[in-house]
């Protein structure tokens, strides 16, 4: 972390949780962990909300979708922490290894279902370009994707797009294979709440 | 349907119109993308745009120039949410644009 307030500037209380959550994964405290409770009350407690809301709220795509959206829109930003932490979870979610390794490398070849294809495909271009254009829209509503699952994976897309240039601005620290895996268990059992 | 509006809003309102150590001008030009005085201004300006490619020297810049630790944490925080915000409003907007001319 480039701001030594996000390593080692949270409360008390906090600290504890921290050292307890170490003991209990045996890894060292997650990143995004550390940056959303540093002074909740700014930011972390409301990202909580949205990216909670986003990535395990009702929706007509699959847990697995969208963490593999989150993914990624991660790895169109680049952001090498979020990559591995959210294909780990949807790895998990899909219990399909293959299906996961496959999408963010190749799209065209990805053994996933046509309207995730084309969704992926109209974030990679917002994200991108900054924009999409109406017909990007049309073309997606005409390929079988409900305006709401538009919706939906817009909602995805801002997370992670935070989420994405936070972890890039203040340098998230990358850990071994085996932190990602203790992180999806929690995403997947807990959400983000 | 997922429905992130209203916490969306909430997270907007919070960091530019809540207390915060860095200016509310700041904040809200951070936000919106628009000219800061430098050195904060490169530090942004790679916020904004390609945030993996920040530097340990684009925060040591900003710091060196009297900013604090939290100022900085605000408004990388301001320049972010802003980022996503426009890239979803815009979004948005072509969907409400096609969904309308049908």
């Amino acid at each position: 972390m480039r701001l030594s307030i996000l390593d080692t500037g949270h409360s008390f209380g906090t600290k504890v949780l921290f050292a307890f959550i170490r003991t209990v994964s045996r890894q060292p405290t997650p990143e995004p962990l550390k940056l959303i409770a540093y002074r909740p009350d700014f930011f972390g407690a409301q990202m909580k909300t949205v990216t909670h809301e986003a990535m395990r709220g009702p929706s007509g795509w699959t847990v697995g979708d969208r963490e593999l959206m989150a993914a990624f829109v991660s790895k169109v930003n680049e952001c090498e922490y979020c990559i591995k932490a959210h294909s780990a979870v949807a790895a998990r979610a899909y219990g399909d290894q293959a299906k996961v390794s496959a999408a963010p490398a190749d799209l065209d070849d990805a053994p996933i279902a046509a309207t995730l294809r084309a969704t992926l495909h109209m974030l990679a271009k917002l994200l991108r370009e900054g924009s999409v254009a109406a017909d990007d829209m049309s073309a997606l509503l005409a390929a079988g994707v409900s305006r709401e699952q538009i919706e939906d994976a817009l909602a995805v897309a801002f997370a992670f797009d935070v989420t994405n240039t936070l972890a890039g601005a203040f340098g998230f620290t990358i850990p071994g294979p085996k932190a990602f895996e203790a992180g999806a268990a929690f995403l997947l059992s807990r959400g983000y709440r | 349907m997922t429905d992130i509006e209203a916490s969306r809003k909430a997270l907007a309102a919070r960091i530019l119109e809540g207390a915060g150590n860095a200016d509310a001008g700041v904040r809200r030009a951070a936000f919106d993308g628009s000219a800061v005085a430098e050195p904060v201004r490169s530090l942004l300006e790679k916020v904004g745009a390609r945030a993996h490619e920040v530097g340990d020297e684009d925060v040591a810049r900003a710091r060196a120039s009297g900013m604090s630790e939290d100022e900085i944490f605000e408004v990388v925080v301001c320049a972010a949410v802003g980022r996503a915000t426009r890239r979803h409003e815009a979004a948005l907007s072509a969907l409400r644009a096609c969904t309308k001319a049908k």
